[in-house]
């Protein structure tokens, strides 16, 4: 929840809404402890985890996954889900890689409109399907995956783009910084915190939570219930097709597969980060560091020395515990109300 | 005669105003005011919202048909009618959720046409839902604002107007709530007034409000009424649907009856009795009369003692010899689904004993239940009552396919064989065994859903609403199906909205009334006024 002001008064005092609407902030403020802590402890193990350079490499590995999951968490809070964005980063890195080896005087903002084009193209062919195929996102946009990847591969028939075809401008992109921040960085910040405000201060923002807390309500509200479902799906998809962009100027190199399996790290990033799988709450800016935190575990385990394996099984646990503390407070609410109800 | 309910005395809060005394008390003093008030209101004025001539079908039920009626500034109007008579399809029409077939609306004398709910909202009418549609996740100011949020200079939400605006919404409601505080776990009440909120920001000039009392108390009902009272003195149209007679005295000045999809009159409240508003409400021809055989009751197969359930029904007590059938009537809500459920063990009780021939039941079981021979044909037949997507005969021989196994699985002859003689015992019209149930009528489906219960083998068969949605000719032949399966012996508790049905079909009807039995009629004192008056809380007008 999004609910800062501190309640002047509670007349009708309702105590499990207050613990429930503080157990939400604790969510957000839970990541922020989880972070520290393992920042902490890997540092005491290898100060150098704290090195200029650790930091940087840190923040650039979750530059793309945040670009990604500020997406994904609006998407998420009107309760549905987009599974396609890996293939979108696939399919618009392989276009943007193409097209910026080709011509190699294209500037870079450039590549950027086309990597943001595609992709919401293809986010608004997930949100029609969605919309006015009446099918639901997770079968739709399973299905999207699939071919957008499939259209990936036939397209690149095997082939990739090196660095070496790329321009430097494009390359460099990735490492160059202004004011210190890479830009990388910078992008993946401005879309965080532009998504942020328009979740929190916009209408539009505050339309699409109520479209995941009550679908029912939202369409008797009178909200433009398509025209916001499809604006969340495109926004989605031209983020995953501008992470596409960042990722084929990252790593230079671009095949058919980039960003396979990229679209379970995208949600497990939002649902660590605190968005209620059943829509209606959370934060992009918790999202944002669910990301963070999934990044940082992983380099974490590399410089304590532990199994790459165990990363998957931690992720997995932070998962299924994000979704404990949704059904706890749900549980909790339900069972406040069953007794208030017998008592009426 | 209806047996007036046994210990008032300890009944929760929320039934205070029950029948005996809201019927003189609250209703007689507010309704002589009315009275006068009501000639000079209703006569030369503009109608602020005229429904025209409409009809509303789905598929091949004529939900509304033509229905007129205006509504006047400064006036609360009732709308009053039996369960299933078009009163929510008219209330979804206003709200801009359907769109009539045939037939206009018209605001301050000119036509709209709704694409939606935003274009009725628009147009000044707000409509307070039975079940409240508020956003849990969002705060209570947010779900005031919603649609029409106060905006910064930079187009952002004004979070403290949206507050201050909510807290002065609240001030003039007179109640104290929390303006910041999410809507999740506010109480129905609370949540109702929230959308009254939502109605006074959005400065509705029609308030449409569909059984808002439904699941309030009594001081909550005074507390609502009094701020509806002021919004109509301050010029809103109210539309107001109760099944309460005694708040439709108290609060409203004209009454429309509406009676199978159509109109039956509008009138001034004051110029009719309660009486007369029921006789009208269910005054149809009998002529479709639903034989029931006279059998011979037998011995007692199932005794329901005692039974409640926090908050849902209390102190549920009758029984059910074999040959008979009893029927248990009342009005949408009043619990008689959820008694039958947990009869049945689907749902839970709390307190009182359920025993089939004399064996005391497992309570939360429904596998002990079917094993001692209990079937229930649930309501939903589409969601709780069948597999759409199986063939005919896999939805028949469900319960059963585990003894018509061998070695635990499942051969197709068996099955089909089984399936045949029970939708043949049945004369149900189908192509082939094979087809998905989903391709049939739904009269054809519910006896899919008869057969597959059945086949088990019932001492006793509790079927719930067992004709909703099916023609009239298919609806006989159930009727018979279940008047020659009680003279087979079958014990059948049948839970039915129909007047009609359960007049015919019952030998005993159990009357419920807001999770209490209300009244135990037998046949010959069952008709339509006695069931309609204890299921609506009024006395017997003898």
């Amino acid at each position: 929840m999004t609910i800062t002001s501190t309640p002047t008064k509670a007349p009708l005092g309702n105590p499990v809404a207050q613990k429930a609407s503080g157990l939400f902030k604790q969510r957000e403020l839970g990541i922020v402890l989880a972070l520290a802590l393992l920042v902490a402890y890997t540092a005491i193990d290898n100060p150098r985890f704290l090195s200029g350079q650790s930091i940087r490499d840190n923040l650039l590995n979750t530059a793309i996954l945040a670009v990604m999951a500020t997406g994904q968490a609006i998407v998420v809070i009107t309760r549905n889900i987009d599974l396609s964005v890996g293939s979108v980063l696939g399919i618009s890195a392989f276009a943007v890689a193409t097209l910026m080896s080709k011509n190699q005087d294209l500037p870079m903002i450039v590549a950027l409109l086309v990597g943001l084009g595609v992709g919401a193209v293809a986010g608004l062919v997930n949100g029609v399907l969605v919309r006015y195929g009446k099918v639901p996102a997770l079968v739709v946009t399973l299905g999207t995956l699939y071919i957008y990847r499939g259209i990936t591969y036939s397209w690149a028939g095997g082939s990739q783009v090196n660095a070496d075809e790329l321009p430097r401008h494009f390359l460099t992109f990735a490492n160059d910084s202004i004011l210190g921040i890479p830009w990388l960085v910078l992008i993946a910040l401005v879309v965080i915190a532009a998504g942020s405000i328009m979740m929190r201060n916009y209408r539009v923002g505050r339309e699409l939570y109520a479209m995941g807390s009550s679908p029912a309500a939202a369409e008797l509200a009178g909200i433009k219930v398509a025209r916001n479902l499809l604006g969340a799906f495109v926004l989605s998809g031209a983020l995953a097709g501008l992470a596409g962009v960042l990722y084929a100027a990252r790593f230079g190199t671009v095949d058919a597969a980039a960003g396979t399996g990229y679209e379970l790290n995208v949600v497990a990033a939002v649902v660590v980060g605190g968005v209620a799988v059943f829509g209606g709450s959370g934060t992009v800016w918790g999202a944002a560091l669910g990301a963070l935190l999934l990044t940082v575990i992983g380099s974490a385990l590399a410089v304590l020395d532990i199994n790459q394996f165990w990363q998957q099984a931690i992720v997995g646990a932070l998962i299924i515990l994000a979704i404990c503390a949704d059904r706890l407070v749900a549980f909790r609410i339900a069972r406040s109300l069953r007794k208030r109800d017998a008592h009426v | 005669m209806a047996e007036a309910n046994a210990r008032p005395e300890d009944q929760p809060t929320r039934r205070d105003e029950q029948p005996a005394e809201a019927g003189d008390g609250t209703a007689a003093q507010p309704a002589a005011r009315s009275g006068d008030r009501s000639g000079a209101r209703s006569g030369d004025r503009p109608a602020r919202l005229e429904v025209h001539d409409v009809a509303k079908s789905f598929g091949a039920v004529a939900a509304v048909q033509g229905v007129s009626f205006p509504l006047y500034p400064g006036e609360a109007h009732a709308l009053v009618g039996e369960n299933g008579a078009g009163k929510s399809t008219i209330v979804k029409m206003l709200a801009g959720v359907h769109r009539p077939d045939t037939g206009t609306l018209r605001v301050d004398g000119v036509d709209v046409d709704f694409g939606g709910p935003g274009d009725a909202k628009a147009a000044g009418i707000a409509v307070i839902y039975q079940e409240p549609t508020l956003f849990p996740d969002l705060s209570v100011a947010e779900n005031i604002a919603m649609g029409n949020q106060p905006l910064t200079k930079l187009r952002q939400l004004d979070r403290k107007a949206m507050n201050a605006n909510a807290e002065r919404l609240f001030r003039r409601l007179g109640v104290p709530l929390d303006p910041a505080r999410p809507a999740r776990g506010l109480s129905i009440a609370d949540q109702q007034l929230v959308e009254i909120a939502k109605a006074l920001s959005s400065e509705a000039r029609v308030l449409i409000m569909d059984e808002p009392t439904a699941a309030l108390s009594a001081v909550e009902v005074e507390r609502l009424f009094s701020v509806v009272r002021s919004l109509r003195d301050e010029g809103a149209a109210i539309m107001f649907i109760s099944h309460r007679f005694e708040e439709i005295t108290a609060l409203c000045e004209r009454v429309t009856i509406m009676r199978d999809g159509k109109h039956v009159a509008t009138e001034l409240v004051a110029d009719l009795s309660v009486d007369d508003m029921i006789r009208r409400m269910v005054g149809r021809d009998l002529s479709a009369l639903f034989p029931k055989q006279d059998v011979d009751p037998g011995e007692v197969v199932l005794e329901v003692e005692g039974l409640s359930r926090e908050g849902v029904f209390k102190d549920i007590s009758f029984s059910v010899r074999s040959g008979e059938i009893v029927a248990l009537a009342g009005l949408v809500g009043a619990g008689r689904s959820e008694v039958m459920q947990a009869v049945f063990g689907v749902d839970p009780y709390d307190t009182g004993t359920v025993k089939l021939h004399g064996r005391r039941l497992k309570k939360g079981s429904p596998r002990a239940a079917m094993a001692a021979g209990m079937a229930l044909v649930p309501e939903d037949r589409r969601q709780q009552g069948l597999v759409m997507e199986l063939s005919i005969e896999r939805n028949v021989t469900l319960p059963r396919a585990r003894k018509l196994a061998r070695l635990g699985l499942l051969f197709g002859g068996s099955e089909r064989a089984h399936a045949h003689t029970w939708t043949q015992k049945l004369q149900t019209k189908l192509g082939r065994l094979s087809d998905a149930v989903g391709t049939l009528s739904g009269g054809n489906q519910q006896k899919v859903v008869l057969a597959k219960w059945l086949a088990t083998g019932p001492k006793l068969l509790i079927v719930d609403e067992p004709t909703r949605g099916i023609d009239v000719g298919t609806k006989a032949e159930v009727h018979r199906l279940m008047s020659s399966l009680a003279a087979d012996g079958l014990a059948v508790v049948m839970v039915s909205s129909e007047l009609p049905e359960v007049l015919g079909m019952a030998d005993r009807v159990v009357v419920l009334r807001e999770g209490r039995v209300a009244a135990r009629l037998e046949r010959a004192e069952a008709t339509e006024e006695s069931v309609m008056y204890a299921a609506m809380g009024q006395e017997v007008a003898a």
